[in-house]
């Protein structure tokens, strides 16, 4: 099908195109930016003005919850939450039941999104069986049935040796593990960030040293093994700082942050509301504004939505008694826009946080505007206000935005040339 | 962006009259001193031939314990009896938890069972809140110590000994000594102090055994008990648990008492007519001497006294706050 | 309308106690005023009648029968009994007599102590408005108001009456 998209901003972090221009699409893919190509005889065309367009926009982290657990997800009801909150493409974490540690599990989380036909699903698989960190998974079966990357999420390897070796493996190949640092006994039994807002509720703590520690290690790991690898998740001021430190030293890796990271605190959990119990937990505002200014200088490319869908119960206990995880990928954009209007970040580098960054991170064929490149991106209205939770798609209600009136609307998203969403 | 969430505290009703007693954090100073004032009512009615008030007849008490406690839960019951309320009392632990029943199902049960009033203890942080707040909005939720939380009735009765014992808060020292780290008896107290007006409130423990971010209760820090305990006016002793010397906290029993037991020669740095005080059940040659603990100081056997008039008083209080918000709510309306 | 002297009432119930205690028997009565009112006219109507017996007060706060309506009085106090109840004639004062419900709650608690051997009601004004069969053994004025109106009596020296009019 022929669309023309007319006048609206396009911005493209990943060539720095930032300017008043039309759209125009055929077979899924951007056939020209500017002026239609001759007789290209559009069949339909979008008034854009005032709208931007951008690319659509590349989640690192937004568990499904598909195959396993259906009264917290699905594959079509996060994939359609995903495309209202201006996202293209997703890579999907492990977590599943069964573990996606199996080409049979890859393929159907495959098959299932391409009948959705909402989002493009990029399986990250676990790096050990059953993510048990014992045995390493079979990442070449894995790779071929599409996984784009290996991680063993939260779930330390038991031993370090064993885990050098599943790196070392993977680097052979030249595979993408992505890390989720987080030491097992630092952070054993813990519910918060081990600090004073902890310490009075009474909540036993995370501390810092449980990410920073991990984090080290990780990194050592890493030079050592030569693997292409991706820090995920990172929550503190000191462990972007390392990050840094590895990156001034000519280490190529990345990393991202949960978009809530960038926005909440600890102080967030005074009422003892189980929303905003996550893992790895919210820390000081030390910690957001050292994570704010990581994901300002680059040191930080990505930001993801984390998404982690759950069932009303699984948030209805007391808060030791409840399951970590924040449902917002449907909120990424207007969400990830108040960082614009508070003045954190400007509009381009925002979105390439949101695009290109994370595309690079993982090596995803997404993330940019460019001619020849498929059709997928996001028309979003900067003067409209998103009142959140008015419309939800996500099976998890459990979103501690949701009433926040939020500073942008998605109008469309559309993948290879077609709408996927539209406001 | 701030949370929404954030709002009225949920144990005030509108007039700022208990509705539901959870923590004494946000409780002010006059609300403090009612409670205690009201104790010392109710404990004049111990003294009675005919223990008991008709206040709350025809009330049901329901006292679930997710926790086992002796001492708690006995003068939970004892103090509801005194109000002439109908008590029953749950160890859900030994009961439906085992069963897979959820803590909201259990309590709903209760619940439809017409209950007006739920002691609970329960071994998360936050779990009072969380009832008070999602499952029973119309019962009245009376925290009997939550996780690491808070204790609040145990907190009141600490300050009701202090008072009965002092007469005030205004000039005095008051040392807390042990395990800080996991009591939530220690944080009831520490909040209530400061609100009542302490101005020299002391903590005497390792750092294994201390809270990060102590300083925001304005208490001063001690590790040595000689200084701690120097010319303070009340020394409250906390319980040390057993399973605290796995995992690191500390050598051993042996080793704590050494450092930390409170011993006549130890009690003798402190004031002359300085009281001792432990929320029990003690452990002798652990935490604390026997001669200490019997002795002409120790006044932990009036605490005990003391904590069934304070809960006399914050049952019947809050039972009243529940009364008058619904009458408030029904004007509201009309 | 015109209230009474609070003085005056006191020196004529005075007299009549006295009447009402010989008449009785009764030669060592123990004195119990229900707070806060009761008490301050029990503390008149001692040194009207010199007598120099400890008084003992009452806070009925937890005997009121409108708990599940008003809840509970935010000012209780202990009550104090300086002598023993069983056994003993007792002297209950308050200060003005309308629905009944306080002396019934007055006399909940007292029982509660110990079995009186007699229980003699002493009102300073008895408003004639009873719901319980309750009326008092020796009284200063009986007065009729109309339903907005209330009698407030304030003390402990000199203790005056005031006229309240809830309509306005």
């Amino acid at each position: 099908m022929k669309l023309s998209i007319l006048g609206a901003r396009v911005i493209d972090p990943a060539s720095g195109l930032d300017q008043v221009t039309d759209l125009h699409l055929n077979a899924g893919k951007i056939i020209a930016i500017g002026a239609a190509p001759a007789g290209f005889g559009a069949v339909e065309s979008i008034d854009a003005k005032g709208l931007v367009a951008a690319p659509g926009l590349v989640d690192l982290n937004v568990a499904l919850r598909e195959p396993g657990y259906s009264r917290k997800g699905n594959i079509n009801s996060e994939t359609q939450a995903a495309a209202a909150g201006g996202v293209t493409s997703l890579c999907c974490p492990p977590n599943t039941k069964p573990v996606l540690d199996t080409s049979a599990v890859t393929e159907l989380i495959l098959d299932r999104a391409r009948e959705a036909g909402n989002c493009k699903v990029f399986p990250i698989g676990a790096l050990s069986k059953g993510l048990d960190g014992e045995q390493l998974a079979e990442l070449i079966a894995l790779r071929d049935a599409g996984c784009v990357a290996f991680s063993n999420g939260l779930d330390n390897f038991r031993s370090t040796r064993t885990l050098c070796r599943a790196l070392e493996y993977a680097a052979t190949f030249d595979l993408t593990v992505i890390f989720h640092s987080q030491d097992r006994d630092l952070a054993e039994g813990g519910l918060a960030h081990e600090g004073a807002v902890a310490s009075f509720l009474g909540l036993p703590g995370i501390p810092e040293t449980a990410e920073t520690v991990a984090l080290a290690r990780d990194l050592l790991l890493v030079e050592q093994s030569g693997v292409r690898a991706h820090f995920s998740q990172l929550t503190s001021a000191r462990g972007v700082a390392l990050i840094a430190q590895a990156q001034a030293r000519g280490l190529p890796v990345t990393a991202d942050v949960a978009l809530y990271q960038l926005i909440l605190t600890d102080e967030a959990l005074i009422d003892f509301s189980s929303l905003y119990h996550v893992q790895p937990p919210l820390r000081t505002k030390a910690d957001r504004d050292g994570l704010r200014a990581a994901v300002k200088s680059g040191v930080v490319s990505a930001i993801s939505s984390h998404h982690q869908p759950h069932e009303r119960d699984a948030k209805l206990a007391p808060f030791g008694a409840t399951e970590p995880g924040i449902s917002s990928v449907e909120l990424l954009l207007p969400l990830a826009m108040t960082l614009v209007e508070d003045g954190l970040l400007d509009l381009p580098t925002l979105l390439a946080r949101l695009s290109a960054g994370p595309a690079e991170a993982l090596r995803l064929p997404a993330g940019k505007l460019a001619v020849g490149s498929p059709a997928d991106l996001v028309l979003f209205d900067l003067g409209s206000s998103t009142v959140a939770g008015e419309h939800w798609l996500s099976k998890g209600e459990n979103c501690p935005f949701i009433g926040h009136s939020l500073p942008a609307t998605v109008r469309y998203t559309f993948m290879d040339g077609r709408i996927s969403y539209q406001a | 962006m701030t949370p929404l969430d954030a709002k009225r505290p949920l144990q005030l009703n509108a007039q700022g009259q208990l509705q539901h007693f959870l923590s004494l954090d946000g409780l002010p100073r006059e609300l403090l001193t009612e409670i205690l004032d009201t104790a010392d009512s109710f404990l004049e009615v111990g003294g009675r031939a005919v223990k008991k008030v008709p206040l709350l007849r025809g009330k049901t008490i329901c006292n679930v314990f997710f926790e086992n406690s002796t001492r708690t839960r006995t003068t939970f019951e004892l103090a509801a009896q005194r109000l002439s309320a109908d008590v029953i009392t749950l160890n859900v632990s030994t009961s439906s938890a085992s069963k897979g029943e959820t803590l909201l199902d259990t309590l709903r049960n209760l619940e439809a069972m017409a209950a007006d009033m739920f002691v609970v203890r329960h071994g998360d942080s936050g779990a009072a809140h969380f009832i008070a707040e999602h499952v029973c909005p119309n019962v009245a939720i009376i925290n009997g110590g939550d996780g690491r939380h808070a204790h609040p009735t145990q907190g009141m009765l600490d300050m009701l000994t202090i008072r009965r014992h002092k007469g005030s808060f205004e000039n005095l020292s008051v040392a807390i000594v042990g395990d800080i780290l996991h009591s939530r008896v220690a944080r009831s107290n520490m909040l209530a102090l400061k609100a009542l007006g302490c101005p020299d409130i002391r903590v005497i423990a390792p750092k294994t055994l201390l809270p990060i971010g102590i300083e925001q209760y304005g208490v001063t820090v001690y590790t040595d008990m000689a200084t701690g305990l120097k010319d303070v006016d009340v020394v409250i002793m906390l319980r040390l648990q057993r399973e605290r010397m796995a995992g690191g906290l500390l050598p051993s029993e042996g080793e704590f008492y050494r450092l930390f037991g409170l011993t006549t020669a130890r009690l003798a740095g402190a004031k002359p007519d300085a009281i001792v005080m432990h929320p029990g059940p003690i452990n002798r040659g652990v935490e604390i001497e026997s001669a200490v603990a019997d002795g002409p100081q120790s006044v932990i056997l009036n605490q005990v006294t003391y904590g069934i008039a304070v809960r006399m008083a914050v049952l019947s209080m809050a039972m009243s706050g529940q009364t008058a918000q619904r009458q408030f709510e029904q004007e509201q309306a009309q | 309308m015109s209230l009474p002297n609070p003085a005056e009432l006191i020196s004529q119930m005075a007299i009549r106690l006295k009447a009402h205690l010989e008449h009785r028997a009764i030669s060592e009565p123990r004195f119990i005023g229900i707070r806060t009112g009761g008490v301050w006219v029990a503390q008149a109507l001692l040194e009207e009648m010199g007598s120099d017996s400890p008084l003992g007060t009452l806070d009925v706060s937890f005997y009121r029968d409108d708990f599940s309506q008003n809840g509970l009085h935010p000012q209780v106090r202990p009550s104090a009994l300086p002598f023993e109840i069983e056994g003993q004639h007792l002297v209950l004062i308050d200060d003005v007599l309308m629905s009944g419900r306080t002396i019934r709650a007055a006399l909940n608690e007292l029982f509660d102590y110990g079995r009186p051997a007699s229980v003699t009601l002493v009102c300073l004004l008895d408003l004639d408005a009873g719901e319980l069969p309750i009326s008092p053994d020796v009284v200063g004025a009986t007065l009729s108001l109309s339903a907005q109106q209330r009698v407030k009596l304030s003390g402990p020296t000199p203790l005056e009456l005031e006229l309240q009019d809830l309509a306005l």
